[in-house]
C-alpha cells in the first residue's frame, strides 16, 4: 500500500482537520484497501483510538460507534433482540469471522457500496448517521450526499415497537448478495429496503394499513417495483426484479404474520 | 480379504505435524532472501500484435535489473504441458511472443531487486499494440477467418489431426460396430448437447518457483510442481539449453489438482536466472492464477443414445467440441478421456462412435484439471442416460443395472481392456440405499414449499496412462536398518509419500516409521512421469513393490556373505522384516546389523531401483447420489448431502482415500453450482479473484458420505487402483439429475446457478 | 513509523512504512506460517490474532498493531501439535497450505465455545477456504479435538 502519512487521531477534531487535505482517507477496517494496491493515500486517518468501537443501548436508540466491527454489530444482544435476529442475518454471510472482526460499520456506511447488506438493513431500520460537523442526518439522505469531508462518528438506530426481517440471495453462502431486502414494521409504517440491485439500497415506505389491505403478495410487488434493477455478472435485472418481489413478499409475511 | 500390517490402515501423513503446525516447508518459505523479483507485463487485449515495447523509462528505475521482450528470447517453440516426451500437445509457445493470443498473454518480463521497483517498472513500460479482432466463440472457431496461431513454425510432435491454419488442435474419430444402423433401428433415440465451462483448479498455493545457478554453472529450479522431470525438459527446450544444465527440486507443495501438471510459469524465473546469473523468484498472484494459468477445458458435447424399449442401450454416439483456448496444452489428450472414460460404462452397447474436434480461441489456454476430460464427458453421458431413463419411463437405477460394465467383461470402448476388477454394481446398489433413492418418488415437497430430491450418476476413470507412464523407485538400507524411499512422483498434499511408504512397509515387513521419505530432486530421485493421470498409488505403488523385491534379494546376498553362506541358495534365506535367517542352519543376521554391516568391508550396495509401466489402466468406479433442496421460487439449490460409494480396489489408507473422495466431490459441487466463468465481450475474464470465482465454503455443502466397495485389481499393488480423479466425476450429472427430479427442467449447461434454473423453470411454465 | 508490539509474547519495536500490511511484516519477522492465498480478503490463509481476536493479516495495516499483542501459529506450537494429531489421523492436513490460518481460527474457536453445534463451527470457520479436503475431515478432527479438551460438539 502506498500510504504517505499515517495518523492515529487523538480527537475527532484532529481527524476532521486532517481529512480536509487532499488525498486524505479515513480508515475503517481496511478490508478492501488491497483491492487497489496502486492507490496513493497522502494521509491515512485512524479513528481507532477514539473509543468509537462501542454500541451504547439507550431507551430510545442504539448508538453505534463508527469503529464497531460487523462482528460486534451482528452479535450484539440488544440489537439481536430488537431486530429479531436481522442483524445476524445481515452480517453472517459477509466473508467470514476474521473479516467481520475487522470490517467496521463506519466503513460500510462511508463506502456506500451497492452490495452492502449493512446499508440495506440500516435503511429499513430508519437509522441516522452522525457526522462530526454535520450532525445527525437520516441514512437515506446521507446516501444521496456521502460524507464529503466530514467524518462519520456514529450510526443511530432508533428503537420503536417493531418487527424486522432480513433476507438475501447469493451464489454461495459467503458471496456478495445478488439481491438483498429488509423489512421493518412499526405501528404506523412498513419500511422496505432493497439492496444489491446492484446499485445502492433504496428504502420505501407504505402505511401498515395499506399493506394489510393489499396483502403480502401485492404489497411485496409494489415495493419491489418502485426501484430499478440492473444486470451484472451476478444476475440479470429481470432475475433481480423477480427475486425482489419474492423476498419482499416473504419478509412482509414474516414480519406481519397473520395481520395480513 | 488378505490381512495386511501396514496397508489398509489409517496412518497420519508423514508431514502432517509439520504442515498443521505451520513449519516453513513451501517454496516461498525456503527461497534465498536475495532473489530478484520477476513479474510479467501482460496484454490487456485478447488478440494483438506487439509492435513496439518502449522500456527505456522503466529500465532507469532504481532496482530494475533487466527487462526482456520477445526480441530477447529463444525462437524455438515448445509446450508447457507436463507430459511424456514426445508430447501430444503441440509446440505452440515462445517464452514471449509478438502475437498476443488472449487477455493476459505475456508481453515482457521485468526483474528487479524489490517488488516496488518491479511494479513501478511495469507501469512505466509503454507498449504499442496493433489490436486485432479476437476469436472468442469456440463453436465458431474451426476454419474461422481469424487464425489464432498463424505462425509457420507451429510444430506438433505427434500427429493428432491438428492444423493451426484451421484453428484445429486435434481431431479424430473412433468407432466400434455400425452406429448408424444401430441408432436407426433403436426404439428410442435421444439426441442432446451439453456445455461445460472452464473450471479453475484453485490450489491454495498459487504458482511459484525460484531459480539460481549453482557452483557448477547449472540452473536449479525449486518449484511448486507436480511434474519435476517434465519441468526439466520444458525449461531446457524453452531456454535452448542442455537438459544436463537443469535441475528441478520439488519441496512441499500447496495443492495441484492438475494445475501444476503444466509448467505454467517456471520458464520465466529460469530464464531470468540464466540470463543474469542471479537467483530469481516469481509468484503468481491469485488474479494471475485465475486468468493466465490453465483451467479445465470448456466443452460442448453431443450425445446420441439409442435404446430398445426394454432399456438396452444399444448405441452411443459422443461428439466432443473442445476449447483449447490460446494454446494447446493437454488438449489432444484431455479430449480423448471425454469418450474413453465414459462410454465403457455402458458396455452392453452394440456400437459406439466417439469423435472430437479441438479448437484454438483467444481465451485463456486450458490444461489439466483432476478428471482430465472424463469429467466433462461423464457430465454429458450420465445426464443423457438419466434423460434416456425418463424417455423410457424407466428407473435410472434399473437402466444402469441393465447396461453397466461388469467384472471380467472385455471393454471395446476402452482399448479392449478387460475389467479385471469391478464392483460398480455393488457401488450403485449401496448408494441407492444410502441416499434413500426411491424410483417412485425421487422428489418430496416440503411444508415450506421447497422441493427435496435425489439424483444419481456413476463414473469411472483410469489408473495411469497405459503404455506411456513410467514410475521408478529407489530404496536404500541405511545404518541400523532404516530405509530411505526415493520416488520421482510428487506428493502434492494427497499423501502419496505416506501411501507409498505404507506399501514399502508392507513389503519390507517393517513399521511405516522405519521408511523415510523426502521431496523430489531430478538429480537424485529416480525418474517418474509425475503425479497425474491417477498414477501414483497404482503405478508408483507397483514400482515400490518391485523395488522391495529386488532390495530383499540384495539384502539376502549381503546376508549370505556376512553369515559366511556364500554358496547358499538365496531361496534358503528367509527375510521376516527383522532379520534374514538361513532355513538350513538357523544362522541369522538382523536388518540392523546388515545395515551397519553394509558400511564396513562391503561390496554389495544395499539399495535397489526399479521402474514400472502398465499395459493397462484399470478403471476405478463410483456411484454417487446428490440430495438437494430447491427453492422453486428463486431457483436456489442447497446441496443437502452427497452419498458416494467407490471401488478403488484395495484401499491403502482409508483416511487419505476418504479425504480424496470428499475433496473431489466438493470441488465438483463447486463446478456444478457456483464456479462460473464469464467473459466480457472483449475477452476479459471477469471471475478473476476469489470474490468473483466462488469456491464452495464449508457452509455450502451438507454431509458428504463416502463408503468403499473394494474390488481386487490383480495388476495393482496389493489390489489397489486409483481414486484421486474419479471422485470429481459424478457430482455434476447427479446434481443435474436431482434438479430435474425437483423441477422437471434439464439444465444442460454448467454451472446450474439459481438464476439459470429459475429462468428455465419460468420459461418452461410460460 | 516506530511501532511497539508483542509478537508471540515477546515485546519488540520496529520502524515500518505506514503502508505495510501486517501479513508482509509478519513474514519479514520470520513468521512463515502466515500464508497468502488471495489478494481479496477471501481465503482466510493469513489469519493471525491481534489481541486474541482472529483477523486477516493481509487486511491489517502493520501500524495498527502498535501496542497490541500479535499471535501467529509460531506462538501456539503446543496447541498446534495437539490439534495436528487429530488432523493427521483424519488426513485432514492434505497440502497444508491453508492449515496455519485455519488452525489459528480453530484455536480461537475452542477458546470461545464450550459446546458449539456443528453449524456454529461451520459458521465460525466459513472464512477459511480449503480446496483439498472438502471440509468433512476438518469437522471430524475438530470434534475429536474438542472431546480431548473436555468439550463437546453438538449435532
Amino acid at each position: 500500500m502506498n500510504i504517505v502519512q499515517y495518523t492515529k487521531a487523538a480527537s475527532l477534531e484532529e481527524a476532521w482537520e486532517l481529512n480536509q487535505g487532499r488525498g486524505a482517507v479515513v480508515l475503517g477496517g481496511c478490508c478492501w484497501l488491497r483491492l487497489s494496491p496502486q492507490r496513493r493515500i497522502a494521509q491515512a486517518i485512524d479513528l481507532s483510538g477514539l473509543g468509537l468501537d462501542a454500541i451504547e443501548e439507550r431507551d430510545d436508540s442504539f448508538k453505534i460507534g463508527a469503529m464497531v466491527t460487523l462482528g460486534a454489530f451482528g452479535s450484539h444482544e440488544g440489537l439481536l433482540t430488537y431486530t429479531k435476529g436481522a442483524v445476524k442475518e445481515a452480517t453472517r454471510h459477509i466473508v467470514g469471522t476474521q473479516f467481520r472482526n475487522l470490517a467496521t460499520i463506519g466503513g460500510s456506511i462511508s463506502g456506500r457500496f451497492g452490495f452492502s447488506d449493512i446499508w440495506t438493513l440500516l435503511l429499513a431500520l430508519d437509522a441516522d448517521v452522525e457526522l462530526y460537523k454535520g450532525g445527525r442526518v437520516p441514512l437515506s439522505d446521507f446516501g444521496k450526499t456521502g460524507p464529503g469531508k466530514d467524518i462519520v462518528s456514529h450510526i443511530i438506530v432508533p428503537k420503536k415497537s417493531s418487527q424486522t426481517a432480513y433476507a438475501s440471495l447469493r451464489l454461495n453462502e459467503t458471496d456478495f448478495p445478488i439481491i438483498a431486502a429488509a423489512v421493518h414494521v412499526d405501528g404506523k409504517d412498513v419500511r422496505c429496503a432493497i439492496g444489491a440491485r446492484p446499485g445502492r439500497a433504496e428504502v420505501m415506505t407504505l402505511p401498515v394499513d395499506t399493506v394489510k389491505t393489499l396483502g403480502c403478495e401485492k404489497a411485496g410487488r409494489e415495493f419491489a417495483e418502485k426501484v430499478t434493477y440492473e444486470t451484472n455478472q451476478r444476475g440479470s435485472s429481470e432475475y433481480r426484479h423477480d427475486m425482489a418481489v419474492v423476498l419482499c413478499r416473504r419478509l412482509l409475511a414474516q414480519t406481519m404474520g397473520d395481520d395480513v | 480379504m488378505m490381512e495386511f500390517k501396514s496397508i489398509n490402515k489409517v496412518v497420519a501423513k508423514k508431514d502432517s505435524q509439520a504442515l498443521v503446525t505451520g513449519q516453513p516447508v513451501y517454496t516461498e518459505d525456503i527461497m534465498p532472501k536475495d532473489c530478484l523479483i520477476v513479474k510479467v507485463l501482460r496484454s490487456p487485449h485478447a488478440r494483438a500484435i506487439v509492435k513496439k515495447v518502449n522500456k527505456s523509462a522503466a529500465e532507469k528505475i532504481p532496482g530494475i535489473v533487466c527487462i526482456v521482450t520477445a526480441d530477447d528470447v529463444p525462437k524455438s517453440r515448445f509446450t508447457i504441458a507436463g507430459q511424456t516426451y514426445p508430447e501430444p500437445s503441440p509446440y505452440d509457445r515462445l517464452i514471449l511472443d509478438k502475437q498476443i493470443r488472449f487477455v493476459g498473454d505475456a508481453v515482457a518480463l521485468v526483474a528487479g531487486t524489490n517488488q516496488a521497483a518491479v511494479d513501478k517498472a511495469l507501469r512505466a513500460i509503454r507498449v504499442e499494440y496493433e489490436v486485432q479482432e479476437p476469436l472468442l466463440d469456440f463453436t465458431k472457431a474451426l476454419d474461422n477467418d481469424i487464425v489464432v496461431h498463424p505462425e509457420d513454425d507451429w510444430k506438433p510432435l505427434v500427429d493428432v489431426g491438428g492444423d493451426n491454419k484451421r484453428n484445429l488442435v486435434a481431431k479424430a474419430c473412433d468407432r466400434h460396430g455400425d452406429i448408424d444402423a444401430v441408432l436407426a433401428s433403436s426404439d428410442v433415440v435421444i439426441d442432446r448437447t451439453y456445455h461445460t465451462r472452464q473450471n479453475q483448479q484453485a490450489a491454495m498455493e498459487t504458482f511459484r518457483a525460484y531459480a539460481y545457478k549453482d557452483a557448477f554453472g547449472r540452473l536449479t529450479i525449486v518449484s511448486s510442481t507436480q511434474v519435476p522431470f517434465h519441468v526439466r525438459r520444458v525449461v531446457s527446450h524453452a531456454l535452448e539449453i542442455s537438459k544436463s544444465k537443469v535441475r528441478v527440486i520439488k519441496p512441499r507443495i500447496g495443492g495441484g489438482f492438475g494445475s501444476k501438471q503444466t509448467v505454467v510459469m517456471e520458464v520465466y524465473p529460469a530464464f531470468i536466472a540464466w540470463l543474469t546469473g542471479k537467483p530469481a523468484y516469481m509468484v503468481y498472484s491469485r488474479e494471475e492464477s485465475l486468468t493466465v494459468s490453465t483451467p479445465r477445458h470448456e466443452s460442448q458435447i453431443r450425445v446420441v443414445l439409442g435404446a430398445s424399449k426394454d432399456g438396452h442401450i444399444r448405441g452411443i454416439l459422443l461428439d466432443s467440441l473442445w476449447n483449447a483456448g490460446a494454446y494447446g496444452e493437454h488438449t489432444p489428450t484431455t479430449v480423448t478421456l471425454s469418450g474413453h472414460k465414459s462410454i465403457p460404462l455402458y458396455n452392453a452397447a452394440e456400437a459406439f462412435q466417439f469423435s472430437y474436434t479441438c479448437v484454438y480461441t483467444n481465451t485463456i489456454a486450458a490444461g489439466a484439471y483432476r478428471g482430465y476430460g472424463a469429467t466433462q464427458g461423464l457430465f454429458a453421458l450420465e445426464t443423457a442416460v438419466n434423460e434416456l431413463a425418463e424417455a423410457l419411463h424407466m428407473s435410472p437405477v434399473e437402466l444402469r443395472f441393465k447396461n453397466m460394465v461388469r467384472q471380467n467383461q472385455v471393454l471395446p470402448a476402452y482399448f479392449n481392456e478387460t475389467a479385471l476388477s469391478c464392483t460398480l454394481d455393488k457401488c450403485l446398489e449401496r448408494v441407492v440405499s444410502m441416499s434413500g433413492w426411491d424410483d417412485a418418488s425421487p422428489r418430496k415437497v416440503l411444508p415450506n414449499g421447497h422441493i427435496q430430491s435425489v439424483g444419481l450418476a456413476i463414473a469411472m476413470q483410469g489408473s495411469s496412462v497405459s503404455n506411456v507412464d513410467v514410475a521408478s523407485v529407489t530404496i536404500k538400507v541405511n545404518d541400523d536398518g532404516f530405509y530411505t524411499l526415493h520416488i520421482g512422483a510428487t506428493d502434492m498434499g494427497t499423501g502419496c509419500d505416506t501411501i507409498l511408504a505404507q506399501i514399502a512397509a508392507e513389503c519390507l515387513m517393517c513399521s511405516v516409521d522405519d521408511i523415510v521419505t523426502d521431496g523430489v530432486d531430478t538429480d537424485t530421485s529416480p525418474y517418474d512421469s509425475g503425479s497425474y493421470a491417477s498414477s501414483t498409488t497404482y503405478l508408483t505403488g507397483n514400482a515400490v513393490v518391485k523395488t522391495c523385491e529386488s532390495l530383499i534379494r540384495r539384502m539376502k546376498e549381503l546376508a549370505a556373505v556376512k553369515l559366511g553362506l556364500s554358496d547358499t541358495d538365496l531361496d534358503d534365506l528367509e527375510f521376516d522384516g527383522k532379520a534374514i535367517t538361513c532355513l538350513q542352519n538357523g544362522k541369522s543376521i538382523t536388518v540392523r546389523d546388515l545395515g551397519n554391516g553394509a558400511m564396513f568391508m562391503n561390496g554389495i550396495a544395499l539399495e535397489a531401483t526399479e521402474s514400472s509401466y502398465s499395459p493397462t489402466s484399470p478403471p476405478p468406479y463410483m456411484a454417487g447420489a446428490a440430495t438437494i433442496d430447491v427453492d422453486p421460487e428463486t431457483g436456489h439449490i442447497a446441496l443437502l448431502k452427497y452419498d458416494a460409494v467407490i471401488d478403488c480396489g484395495t484401499v491403502i489408507n482409508p483416511s487419505l482415500a476418504r479425504v480424496q473422495a470428499e475433496g473431489g466431490i466438493v470441488q465438483a459441487i463447486g463446478m456444478a453450482l457456483t464456479e462460473n466463468v464469464q467473459y466480457t465481450p472483449t475477452g476479459r475474464l471477469q471471475n478473476n479473484s476469489f470474490m468473483q470465482y466462488r469456491l464452495p465454503t464449508r457452509l455450502d455443502v451438507g454431509p458428504v458420505n463416502v463408503e468403499f466397495e473394494p474390488s481386487y485389481e490383480p495388476n495393482g499393488p496389493f489390489g489397489a487402483k486409483s481414486i484421486g480423479e474419479l471422485v470429481i466425476d459424478s457430482p455434476s450429472p447427479a446434481i443435474a439429475h436431482a434438479v430435474y427430479n425437483a423441477t422437471g427442467v434439464w439444465v444442460r449447461d454448467l454451472p446450474i446457478t439459481a438464476e439459470k434454473l429459475y429462468q428455465a423453470m419460468k420459461h418452461k411454465n410460460l | 513509523m516506530m511501532i511497539t508490539y508483542w509478537l508471540n509474547g515477546k515485546k519488540s519495536s520496529a520502524d515500518i512504512e505506514p503502508g505495510m500490511m501486517l501479513y508482509d511484516f509478519l513474514r519479514s519477522q520470520g513468521c512463515y506460517s502466515v500464508k497468502c492465498g488471495c489478494e481479496t480478503t477471501n481465503c482466510g490463509l493469513c489469519t493471525v490474532w491481534v489481541n486474541d481476536v482472529p483477523v486477516l493479516s493481509c487486511a491489517v495495516l502493520a501500524v495498527r498493531i502498535d501496542g497490541c499483542q500479535v499471535t501467529t501459529l509460531e506462538g501456539l506450537q503446543e496447541d498446534a501439535k495437539e490439534f495436528a494429531y487429530y488432523m493427521g489421523l483424519q488426513g485432514a492436513d492434505q497440502c497444508g497450505f491453508c492449515n496455519p490460518g485455519f488452525v489459528m481460527n480453530v484455536l480461537a474457536m475452542v477458546r470461545r465455545f464450550d459446546s458449539p453445534t456443528e453449524d456454529d463451527i461451520k459458521e465460525f470457520l466459513s472464512g477459511n477456504l480449503c480446496r483439498c479436503t472438502g471440509y468433512m475431515s476438518h469437522m471430524r478432527a475438530i470434534k475429536e479435538y474438542f472431546k480431548a479438551k473436555g468439550k463437546e460438539v453438538r449435532s
